[in-house]
């Protein structure tokens, strides 16, 4: 690990200037980023200890939904009694992800910002233009098995390798942001970016930007699934998951909130999905239609080439679970 | 005064480098060395130890963002005259083969037994809520943090399962 400066940020105000600078970052959970230091993916020269800032509460909301403090841990939100009760999708997708030891350290503000898995990225003798950008990306011709079909460009092929971030796109979060300038609160679907010509700029937080907390609308109900495809039973990354929030009414969607992971560079909500279901009674044509619309524009890679036929069945696999197999 | 980690009940100062992860702190700086380093990158579990009563990866934190916390190693939770339930278990049901996992192993098994007790759901788990039905299946999950090259898997979760079995009646 590279020399660094360590320091424990006093005040959230005081945590922004230091991690203002071109060099710095702030570490929570640190399970990523010490991870990514100790491989000298990441040589911050200075280190702002966000930990002791208090933002860990969960507590209801006036609208009667939920804030997690960023500062949470993953363990804590799962475990959390009105998540379990209110938002399944959310436990079910931490839970899916990663070790309990791991869980139990890493903060949610912090799994919003983890990097990819991405073996070009994570190995520094090899090119990747996220790290260092206009070396190249080694994994388009390279192993390419946990990559993205979806949204990539020349220069990246990244997934966003995360499962609580997908679960928090199907239920509409909302993430609450401060910094320099003030507060602002940015929904989760358009927290994270795709690679396009900049693959290093990954979400929208901008230098001296610290994630406060994570806000979750009032409870929707509706049946609430994550399914996770993945190589082993336990710890290891989704090649290709689906968080759904379903309801049916006279035998027909009358809701249909779907986020897929694994997929591509961000977590992926298309809202035509919930288009294509709202409305129509289950059937296996409709399923059909409603994968040809999320992957009319996929894109394999060679060694994930099979991740498309992948996320049709589990679409598929999921829709037919939640009404209960009516097709 | 410097700032200090409270280790198995001894005070001791934190390091000055901030490098230092709390696992070097325990094996290097103040010669606790039943915690092992695997990988040392958070996916083998030999180095788990609990913090606050939750167990964690010590290769992927900071000494110097423990202070004032309280950290149980392997050294503090039996010693062979006084083996706690999980230990004696572990001899029993032969729950290792080289050993080197077995302090990780222990640490993480302990702090589980309690997560078990609190009723927190894991990705086994039928239902998020009520009552967690103690099974190898819940047990394995549980457990997935913690690797054994040796392939004692069985063994392991015989002597935990009989451990937490216990706990319940």
């Amino acid at each position: 690990m590279r020399p660094f400066q360590y320091t424990r940020a006093p005040s959230l105000t005081e945590a922004s200037n230091l991690t203002a600078g071109e060099d710095a970052l702030a570490i929570a959970g640190g399970t990523n980023l010490l991870d990514l230091m100790k491989l000298q993916v990441e040589t911050p020269g200075q280190l702002a200890d966000i930990n002791r800032l208090g933002f860990a509460d969960i507590e209801a909301t006036d609208d009667g939904g939920l804030r997690l403090g960023a500062l949470a841990t993953n363990t804590d939100t799962a475990v959390h009694p009105r998540v379990r009760s209110d938002y399944p999708v959310l436990s079910r997708a931490i839970l899916a992800g990663a070790t309990q030891q791991l869980r139990n350290k890493a903060t949610n503000g912090g799994n919003l910002c983890q990097r990819t898995r991405c073996f070009y990225f994570t190995n520094i003798d090899q090119p990747c233009n996220k790290r260092e950008p206009g070396s190249g990306c080694g994994a388009i011709d390279g192993i390419a098995k946990l990559h993205a079909i979806l949204g990539t460009s020349n220069q990246c092929i990244a997934t966003y390798p995360g499962d609580m971030a997908v679960a928090l796109s199907a239920l509409g979060a909302a993430v609450e942001i401060s910094g320099e300038k003030g507060e602002r609160s940015v929904p989760v679907r358009d927290f994270h970016l795709l690679p396009g010509d900049t693959p290093w700029i990954e979400n929208v937080l901008e230098a001296g930007e610290i994630i406060t907390g994570i806000v979750l609308p009032a409870p929707v109900g509706g049946t609430q699934i994550y399914r996770k495809v993945r190589e082993r039973s336990s710890y290891a990354f989704a090649l290709v998951s689906v968080a759904a929030i379903i309801e049916l009414a006279d035998g027909k969607f009358s809701r249909a909130d779907l986020a897929f992971g694994g997929l591509a560079h961000k977590p992926w909500f298309d809202p035509r999905i919930g288009e294509c279901l709202l409305g129509q009674p289950p059937s296996a044509a409709l399923f059909e239609k409603a994968a040809d619309i999320l992957l009319e524009d996929a894109r394999g890679y060679g060694e994930n080439d099979f991740k498309i036929p992948l996320t049709r069945r589990t679409l598929h696999a999921v829709l037919a679970q939640v009404t209960g197999d009516a097709a | 005064m410097a700032d200090t980690i409270t280790v198995n009940g001894t005070a001791h100062p934190v390091p000055e480098d901030p490098r230092v992860s709390l696992l070097d702190f325990l094996r290097h700086h103040i010669g606790l060395t039943g915690t092992k380093k695997g990988c040392d990158h958070g996916q083998c579990g030999a180095c788990t130890v609990i913090v606050n009563g939750i167990r964690i990866n010590s290769c992927l934190t900071l000494a110097a963002m423990h202070d004032g916390d309280s950290v149980t190693t392997i050294e503090g939770i039996g010693t062979p005259d006084d083996p706690s339930a999980l230990q004696r278990a572990f001899l029993e049901h032969d729950g290792f083969q080289c050993g080197y996992c077995t302090p990780g192993q222990i640490c993480s098994a302990t702090a589980m037994l309690e997560e078990l007790a609190a009723d927190w759901p894991s990705d086994a788990s039928e239902s998020l809520e009520g009552r967690i039905a103690i099974s190898g299946e819940e047990i394995r999950e549980r457990m997935s943090g913690n690797l054994c090259r040796c392939g004692a898997y069985a063994n392991i979760v015989a002597a935990i399962e009989e451990v937490a079995a216990g706990g319940r009646s």
